[in-house]
């Protein structure tokens, strides 16, 4: 399995890359997003510090359903899932590779994104980088995780389109509210860490990655 | 070409497949010697598509079973390769003709993914254009990769929905001395197909199928030439 994963990794990877096409619309709507919420709420920088984290996941997470929704759709423009299906010993490998690269093209989304958010809201990002990090590892994987399993429920469905943000954003309110919970505590004018949530984000990306494990075929089936 | 190692045959048994209340097949049972060349026959919407995307696993149906057979018609231990080329192209628009043909190898699991990719590439035509990306390909350039993706694995059995679309005479020439030289090595052959061509001229037999039932079959009494006609009407 680990030999198809890191093949169709790739081929995640070198399909983006080479078009830009979801990193650059995830930008570019995040930033609209986040320029946004500074100029509908001029926060002191005490409330900055106890709403920051709530914003900054919500325009993540509105991101997020706009960057998975062609995961699978994509695989349907030349029936590619078919042949990936055909191709693949354990069509787990699909699910991995895919949710790998969301994950990654997310982090590195809001990695980009945290600079300008630093700026426009006055928070200080800068001195807990490093465990803002891990919070949005966890954050991301599990958004990415449910977000790939939904997309490829969506693919299929009539008013595709609609649908996944509809289940994915009821879906990721767990996801919503410990990432929140950790990145106000690490936002604090004394940063501490949250471990509890830490310990949620954990907990429900095993939870949500065991059921994509068991139950992901069924997914792909037509 | 070299001769299959292991023939396979298929056993479809009573198959139905159902979306909503309405039936794309209704209890086909039919049975597919190992080596055979088969020509799935009949109008739009007559099942065709639905049985080979069931023999290839990609559907489920909803009632019925497929089992693969040996040579000696026995259930097979395993299952066998199959290759597969079904209405769209089923590669990638956005990697070059040789990153899609390697990405399947190495799926697939072939020891040498980028020289079989090469074999491929010159066997189909497309050598000269390996570097490109898909998008840039006509139709029948996208058709012959099609064909090349599903020949990949070397399949004991080879499903073609309608793999002449989009090529153009000499196209359809090389497909039909290509699929001649496998029924020849004893690869089992089913394809769907309009009309009488020299593709359809390849056929041990064929099947019409009519509102998802079999009507016809030149195993029980029909003519090939009436069969194909059919289609052609």
């Amino acid at each position: 399995m680990l030999s198809n994963t890191t093949a169709l990794l790739g081929k995640e990877l070198r399909t983006e890359f080479r078009s830009r096409e979801l990193l650059t619309t995830t930008v570019v709507f995040i930033l609209v997003i986040v320029v946004l919420f500074s100029f509908t709420f001029d926060p002191t920088s005490a409330e900055s510090r106890r709403f920051a984290g709530s914003l900054l996941w919500l325009a993540f997470l509105f991101a997020a359903s706009l960057m998975l929704q062609p995961c699978f759709l994509r695989e349907q423009n030349n029936d590619t899932l078919s042949a990936l299906r055909l191709s693949v010993a354990d069509p787990f490998a699909i699910f991995v590779a895919k949710l790998a690269a969301n994950t990654l093209f997310l982090l590195l989304t809001e990695v980009l994104m945290l600079p300008v958010f630093s700026i426009l809201f006055n928070v200080p990002v800068f001195p807990v980088f490093g465990q803002l990090v891990v919070v949005l590892f966890l954050g991301s994987l599990g958004v990415s995780i449910a977000g790939t399993a939904l997309s490829a429920i969506s693919a299929q469905a009539r008013m595709r389109e609609l649908l996944l943000p509809l289940l994915l954003l009821p879906l990721l309110t767990p996801v919503l509210v410990a990432s929140t919970y950790v990145t106000i505590g690490l936002l604090d004018r004394a940063p501490y860490m949250e471990w509890k949530g830490i310990g949620f984000l954990a907990t429900f990306d095993v939870v949500f990655l065991t059921a994509l494990w068991l139950f992901g075929e069924y997914l792909l089936e037509e | 070409m070299t001769p299959v190692d292991s023939p396979a045959g298929i056993r479809f048994e009573n198959i139905e497949k159902r979306y909503g209340g309405l039936y794309a097949l209704r209890r086909v049972s039919l049975e597919i010697a190992a080596g055979e060349c088969v020509v799935l026959a009949g109008r739009n919407g007559s099942g065709k598509t639905t049985l080979l995307r069931i023999a290839a696993g990609l559907v489920r149906p909803s009632s019925g079973s497929v089992t693969f057979l040996d040579s000696g018609k026995g259930p097979m231990q395993g299952a066998p390769k199959v290759g597969f080329v079904g209405h769209a192209t089923m590669v990638y628009d956005e990697l070059t003709a040789e990153e899609n043909l390697v990405l399947f190898a190495r799926l697939l699991g072939i020891a040498e993914p980028a020289d079989r990719a090469g074999i491929l590439l010159a066997e189909v035509g497309l050598d000269d254009r390996r570097s490109s990306l898909v998008r840039t390909f006509s139709r029948g350039m996208r058709q012959r990769m099609a064909i090349a993706r599903a020949l990949l694995n070397q399949p004991e059995v080879l499903l073609l929905d309608e793999p002449a679309t989009g090529l153009d005479p000499q196209g359809v020439s090389w497909l039909a001395e290509t699929l001649r030289r496998m029924r020849d090595a004893g690869h089992t052959i089913v394809m769907s197909l309009h009309g009488k061509s020299e593709i359809s001229s390849l056929a041990t037999r064929a099947v019409r199928l009519e509102a998802g039932s079999v009507m016809a079959d030149t195993r029980t009494g029909g003519s090939l030439s009436s069969i194909l006609t059919f289609v052609g009407a």
